[in-house]
């Protein structure tokens, strides 16, 4: 705890214990407790982004509101304070941008990055303050006890009015360290009080019905190899239905672009595994759900692929030499209105009567299946699929020369995509050393491939923007112009990242790369 | 960092009355402030309900073997911390170097970021120490009895400090313990401010309120800030204040 800062929490009040916050008696003569000043009342808000950036780097951000006062601290775990500023004025969900200049936004910045800080808990907190005195009547620490009410976001099942235990810090004045431990030693002896297991955050959090940590875009899910294959494969398409739906309030919303993303990541990979694992599913369930999530996909990527020029405009504006920021400006304002028609549509979808029908009976029918999934094991199911994926790679990348078409990349990525899907979905099956070393192969190959594909469609893309810009004469001649240097500066890098490829592939196909993957496909097919 | 001392070469004058009150208006306007009671007697400490005891004793800590951070105590007062006297700072000038007068400057400097003010509650008397005190303060805060032996002494003071090569603090002198009732208290109290500018206009009576805070073991301007005695030292305040350029709303405005 901070600076000697002990915490204690009051057990339900009882006959040893007056209701409310009231201390139990302090028995000790050693010393006694007053009444420090009238109590206060604070807002207290807990901030972090939707997948916990903070709390996985250790962090934890507050908001505390009260007396005409408002102010943002940044602790580390332990309570040491990190940065701390006035919150004037400020509105949640923040990005990064909206927070005053200093310290505080510096060192969240790079930890934040593109995603919005939002409430995770919230509460009103009464607070009283007393003053523990030795037996010279000389203060040695402060007392601040806690009634906590939540007034933020919980789990639908948490009751309206969930009880947090009241708090009590014991705060040990400067030079009076070893009493006002003495002091806590005793107030801990008292009936009704217990020494506090989780801070204030981590207890409102669990009133709340949550658990910091509680949403990650990976397929958290432990498979075993000797489960049904058909079981196996519902319970990773269940949990990465529960993560497209986990973003879609954000995404319609509108909060930050990785709500979209997250949820754009989790239809994907539900495609990819009914598509190559859907064997093991009821024919007819894959064929009446394979076009609905083509159709999630296909409401989604317009506005993704515009949050990704959005996103990157920034990089791609500096790189302009013989044209200039304010020239490409208008390029960047004929984006933002494609976006906003863009979100405007898919929010549309996603509220449509076509995706509800979708978010209720699609997890229904995967419980049917996993009700009586066969008896195909998933050890070997998932060896034979990987195998039969990591074949397809070899095949098709090998095919490549320097004289194949963009499409024949284009092609290899997908397949690549198809391994890499299908390493995640079945990641539990394997050693994760081994599984880690094999994953990043492929990824160095994912990302030449990937930066290819960008590049050559970006470059496409630009050529229609410029036309359609031009057809609605929202581009005078010096967007245009900048806009073809930009075009320039990425066929450059086309052409860079395409000279990089036949080394990439070469060690993905070499002996080592290909004896990781069989390495795993043994173990996941024991 | 600003350095107070409330001194005197005569005792039982209301140094550490004026010190302990000084401190504690200072805190409540937001200065962050360390009380030092240099004096062995430790009334100043006994005021605060602190202990008057430093680990090692004052030798410790003028040789550098106790760090001053280590021995400050909170007092009850938001921003006010105390640095409490030892029975042993009888004996600071056998510790303090006859040659070295800035000893005390040199152990105060590195709380430069920590206190916007220091207060020293000098015990009386001329001595290595004080040359220490006037090395190491900004002003010098003289409560003067209005009697015609005490404006001597003043003049004695006065003439010391002017002698001092490099560092002079300023000099703050103001009446204290004034009785109203004795012609010669009020005939000084009156002229003498208005012909001297190193002696302030608030002069403090000798008040009930003040002698009491020694039962109550709290400074009058926080048990009784309505009081007679607590618009004296909030006056005081301000002229301490004015002379040594501090803004009235607080460190940092």
């Amino acid at each position: 705890m901070q600076n000697g800062v002990r915490e204690f929490i009051l057990v339900p009040a009882d006959d040893a214990r007056p209701p409310g916050n009231g201390l139990p008696p302090m028995c000790d003569p050693r010393f006694s407790v007053v009444k420090a000043g009238p109590s206060r009342t604070l807002r207290r808000t807990w901030l972090d982004t939707f997948d916990w950036r903070l709390f996985r780097a250790g962090l934890n951000l507050e908001c505390t509101a009260g007396r005409g006062r408002s102010e943002l601290v940044l602790t580390a775990r332990d309570g040491e304070p990190v940065a701390a500023e006035v919150a004037k004025g400020l509105r949640w969900p923040a990005m990064i941008d909206d927070l005053p200049v200093g310290p505080l936004r510096e060192h969240l910045a790079p930890i934040v990055g593109v995603r919005a800080l939002l409430p995770v808990a919230q509460a009103t907190v009464v607070q009283a303050r007393r003053r523990a005195l030795n037996s010279d009547g000389k203060t040695i620490a402060m007392l601040a006890i806690d009634e906590m009410a939540l007034t933020g976001p919980r789990r639908a099942e948490v009751p309206a009015r969930a009880e947090v235990p009241a708090r009590v810090a014991v705060s040990p004045l400067r030079g009076y360290q070893a009493q006002a431990s003495k002091f806590a030693d005793a107030l801990a002896l008292g009936p009704g009080i217990a020494a506090a297991e989780h801070s204030s955050f981590e207890s409102a959090l669990r009133a709340a019905g949550r658990r910091p940590g509680d949403y990650t875009s990976k397929i958290d899910v432990r498979l075993t190899a000797g489960m049904p294959a058909a079981l196996a494969v519902c319970t990773v398409l269940a949990r990465l239905f529960d993560t497209a739906l986990a973003n879609v309030p954000g995404t319609i919303r509108d909060i930050d672009t990785e709500f979209l993303h997250d949820l754009r990541v989790a239809v994907r990979r539900s495609r990819s595994v009914l598509k190559l694992a859907g064997s093991v599913l009821p024919a007819g369930l894959v064929g009446q759900y394979r076009p609905e999530f083509k159709w999630l996909g296909d409401l989604t990527t317009p506005t993704r692929d515009l949050d990704v020029y959005l996103l990157g405009y920034s990089a791609m504006a500096a790189k302009l030499i013989a044209g200039t920021e304010p020239e490409l400006w208008p390029f960047h304002e004929y984006l933002r209105r494609q976006r906003a028609a863009s979100q405007r549509q898919l929010a549309r979808g996603l509220r449509s009567a076509r995706f509800s029908e979708l978010a209720s009976r699609w997890p229904h029918d995967l419980d049917g299946v996993a009700d009586s999934p066969g008896r195909r094991a998933t050890g070997k199911f998932a060896a034979r699929r990987i195998a039969s994926a990591h074949q397809r790679v070899l095949r098709s990348g090998g095919a490549i020369d320097a004289s194949s078409p963009p499409q024949a990349l284009h092609d290899l990525r997908k397949r690549c995509k198809e391994l890499r899907y299908l390493l995640e979905v079945f990641a539990s099956l394997h050693d994760p050393a081994e599984q880690w070393r094999a994953v990043n192969e492929l990824k160095a190959l994912q990302d030449c491939l990937g930066e290819f594909q960008d590049t050559e469609v970006q470059q496409a893309e630009l050529r229609a923007f410029a036309r359609r810009m031009m057809a609605d004469r929202s581009a005078p001649a010096e967007t245009v112009l900048a806009m073809g240097e930009i075009a320039a500066t990425l066929a450059v890098r086309q052409r860079a990242v395409r000279g990089e490829f036949a080394g990439r592939f070469a060690d993905f196909a070499s002996a080592r790369g290909q004896a990781r993957i069989a390495a795993l496909t043994r173990t996941a097919g024991r | 960092m600003k350095v107070i001392a409330a001194y005197n070469i005569k005792g039982g004058v209301g140094k550490t009355a004026a010190a302990v009150n000084i401190a504690c208006l200072a805190a409540a306007d937001g200065f962050r402030v360390l009380l030092w009671d240099l004096d062995p007697q430790a009334a100043a400490s006994f005021l605060f309900r602190v202990k008057p005891r430093v680990k090692g004793g004052g030798k410790a800590l003028i040789a550098g073997r106790r760090q001053v951070d280590d021995a400050i105590k909170a007092t009850d007062f938001d921003n006010l911390d105390l640095l409490p006297a030892d029975f042993t700072y009888r004996n600071l000038d056998l510790h303090l170097d006859s040659q070295r007068k800035s000893r005390l400057r040199g152990l105060i400097s590195p709380l430069q970021g920590e206190f916007d003010l220091v207060v020293l509650d000098c015990p009386p008397g001329i001595s290595l120490l004080s040359e220490n005190v006037l090395r190491a303060a900004d002003l010098l805060l003289v409560p003067l009895i209005p009697t015609t032996l005490s404006v001597r002494t003043l003049d004695q003071l006065t003439e010391f400090v002017a002698g001092l090569d490099r560092h002079r603090p300023r000099i703050l002198a103001f009446f204290s313990m004034i009785d109203r009732r004795k012609r010669l208290h009020r005939e000084i109290a009156e002229e003498l401010p208005a012909c001297r500018a190193d002696v302030a206009a608030t002069a403090i009576p000798a008040l009930s309120a003040i002698e009491r805070m020694s039962v109550q073991r709290v400074p009058v301007t926080a048990s009784a800030p309505r009081s007679q005695a607590a618009r004296y030292y909030r006056d005081l305040w301000r002229e301490i204040r004015d002379e040594l350029a501090l803004s009235p709303a607080g460190p940092g405005s």
